[in-house]
């Protein structure tokens, strides 16, 4: 029933810049179309629970997707919408998810951005951040006992994750074992609502890395040029053995934290500044620029995103949903060591 | 020739390593220098490459071990004291207790706990942390309390597909003998009778067997039978023998080393008086450490926990109920 990764998450090794651009703009177009339906459902209240956007960060997301390939493991976190489709994640995995149909990955006993295909390298996050670090540093070690070569983890993180213990103790361990990781920190400005000074003393995030013994970079994450340029030279720098990456992009989050906060909190002075700028306007212009895509072309790919959007959730709108009464209420693999708890009330069917 | 409990251990995990090339070993310390307790002794040598020293990072390192076992890989976590298992708390009950129901993916890690008080041990290297994992639905809690079992419950938690947290009493480690190890066992998740009677039950598990085998030998002095009950794994608990020990004896005494309030003791207790409460000639008694951190000096640490003459007491009050 679920589809494994889409081959889109492979790379065309002989593309040209302008085509991976244009593709990457495609990526990040259905990214924000998808996260828009998902915005429109959540307020008409179709959506269980919240509704966590990329908005302003795919750029920076989809670079990252794009530079992994098929084979590769990405824990992305909950802006990674981009990167995540372009690492082949289908849409439907996302609208059963976030609508919490019974034939999505997670079944209904997970939601919104806690999706993934494990077994495909797509790790499904935990809400604790730089959690994910060192189970990619996991996997990456059992490749290495496995001895697969050539297979680069990359995670994702946010400016708030770099305060977190996990984080330290992830990016440590990953430069001790030596480990072909890529560590994104999407620097928004703010975590939840907490800005930049309030979570780090640091000149810049950048500076984290020299204590850890890893190389480090910087992109705009405003400029989607300088984020597949970046990134694809981070992606490919630890898959060639040179050791664990950190790359921080800077940008502002165009949204709130989820869909039920106004982000009224957010500086109007950031808004305007460059780091404001909207990631997908300034690919769509240079796109136009360039000549690489007329408005014609740009129309119809927005038509088709949002109709690719529309028939997933027209799909999942008419799959069943979890049942209470046929779950499978055991937390265990091993089902016979799973304990049976009476409870003192006899059973009623609704 | 025999062989102890800490021995056991380390041959469990030679054994694990030698026939499942899915096993590695990571933890601090226990590579080359075999482990502060010396569970792992030569292993480093032995396998090279799949008994890693870990920087003190226990949030990484079971995270660490999480994906490995998504892809394939059979880790055995050593926490150095069961203790330090607190600062990757979040990767095992959050992460790793979790996997298999979220995604349909099994998280076939082992956790090594030792646990327990020793003398001069205090607050830090003393803690038994049994109940904080059993409390978590996805994580099966396993508690040998004698040589046999720390040797072939190693080896079925490394088999078994879920997450094990594996605590194994640190008082046992030098001091507790067997003539060889077992060619044979009892599946996790049964509990065994250690010794039969027909006057009380007293169930208990881990090292505090011991002490409940000594009082039971000093009160069948006295002429009553005591019936211990070994719970072995006390996630999932073995109801079903604990049920029918008490309805032999119609008197229950359960023992644990951890702090007194819920945890496996009041967890039996509960089941006992939901469950059978008509079997029961007395109300069901507890017996655990007291409600403070653990004390360093021996003085106090002795009376900080149950021995066998505080479990002694307790039973004699209790058959004179």
């Amino acid at each position: 029933m679920l589809q494994t990764l889409e081959s889109c998450g492979a790379r065309e090794a002989a593309s040209s810049f302008p085509a991976q651009y244009l593709r990457a703009f495609g990526f990040m177009l259905l990214s924000r179309t998808l996260d828009e339906k998902m915005a429109v459902l959540y307020r008409a209240g179709k959506i269980h629970g919240g509704v966590f956007l990329g908005r302003g960060q795919e750029a920076l997301s989809v670079s990252l997707g794009m530079a992994l390939r098929k084979g590769d493991i990405f824990a992305p976190l909950i802006r990674d919408g981009a990167g995540r489709l372009a690492f082949g994640e289908p849409v439907l995995d996302a609208v059963r998810t976030y609508l919490g149909s019974a034939l999505g990955p997670m079944r209904g006993r997970d939601g919104n951005v806690h999706r993934g295909r494990p077994l495909e390298g797509l790790l499904p996050m935990i809400s604790h951040l730089g959690a994910m670090i060192s189970v990619v540093n996991g996997a990456l070690m059992a490749r290495r006992f496995k001895k697969m070569e050539g297979c680069v983890g990359a995670a994702s993180i946010g400016d708030g994750a770099t305060s977190t213990g996990a984080f330290h103790e992830a990016l440590n361990q990953a430069a001790v074992e030596r480990l072909p990781l890529v560590l994104v920190v999407a620097n928004n400005q703010y975590a939840y609502s907490t800005p930049n000074h309030r979570q780090f003393a640091c000149e810049d995030l950048m500076d984290k890395a020299a204590g850890y013994g890893v190389s480090a970079r910087h992109v705009d994450g405003t400029d989607l040029e300088d984020c597949l340029r970046v990134l694809d030279m981070a992606v490919a720098q630890t898959r060639a053995g040179g050791g664990p990456q950190l790359v921080v992009g800077r940008l502002l989050r165009l949204c709130g934290h989820g869909e039920h906060d106004d982000a009224h909190y957010i500086d109007a002075e950031l808004k305007k500044s460059p780091l404001g700028r909207d990631c997908l306007k300034v690919a769509e212009e240079r796109l136009l620029r360039e000549g690489w895509a007329g408005a014609e072309a740009i129309g119809a790919m927005r038509q088709q995103a949002a109709q690719k959007v529309d028939e997933a959730v027209a799909t999942v709108q008419r799959e069943p949903a979890p049942d209470p009464y046929k779950e499978n209420w055991c937390a265990l693999k091993c089902s016979h060591l799973s304990e049976v708890f009476e409870v003192p009330v006899p059973a009623t069917q609704p | 020739m025999s062989i102890t409990y800490l021995e056991a251990i380390r041959e469990a995990q030679a054994r694990a390593l030698a026939e499942d090339p899915r096993v590695f070993i990571y933890g601090q310390d226990v590579g080359a220098f075999g482990g502060a307790f010396k569970a792992t002794k030569n292993l480093a040598r032995e396998f090279p490459g799949r008994v890693l020293d870990a920087p003190i990072s226990e949030d990484a390192i079971v995270g660490a071990a999480i994906g490995a076992a998504i892809e394939g890989m059979r880790p055995i976590v050593e926490m150095q004291f069961a203790d330090f298992s607190t600062p990757g708390f979040n990767q095992i009950v959050n992460h790793a207790a979790t996997l298999y129901w979220r995604t349909r993916v099994p998280c076939p890690i082992t956790i090594r706990l030792p646990s327990g008080g020793t003398s001069g041990g205090g607050p830090f290297h003393s803690q038994s942390m049994e109940s904080l994992y059993a409390h978590y639905p996805g994580l099966i809690v396993m508690t040998p309390a004698t040589v046999e079992d720390a040797y072939s419950m190693l080896l079925e938690a490394v088999a078994i597909d879920d997450p094990v947290i594996f605590c194994e009493h640190k008082r046992l480690y030098y001091h507790l003998k067997a003539p060889a190890l077992p060619t044979e066992a009892m599946p996790a998740g049964k509990a065994r009778i250690a010794r039969a009677g027909r006057d009380l039950t007293i169930v208990t598990y881990s090292a505090m067997l011991q002490d409940a085998l000594a009082a039971a030998e000093e009160l069948a002095a006295e002429g009553s039978e005591i019936e211990v009950v070994d719970l072995r794994t006390i996630k999932p608990l073995d109801t079903d023998t604990v049920m029918a020990s008490v309805a032999r004896t119609g008197r229950l005494l359960c023992v644990g080393e951890s702090f007194p309030w819920g945890g496996v003791t009041a967890e039996v207790v509960a089941r006992v008086a939901a469950e059978g409460f008509g079997l029961l000639d007395a109300p069901p008694q507890r017996l655990n450490a007291k409600d403070t951190p653990i004390p360093y000096h021996p003085n106090l640490w002795l009376v900080h926990r149950p021995t066998a003459q505080s479990v002694c007491a307790a039973a004699r009050n209790l058959l004179h109920t």
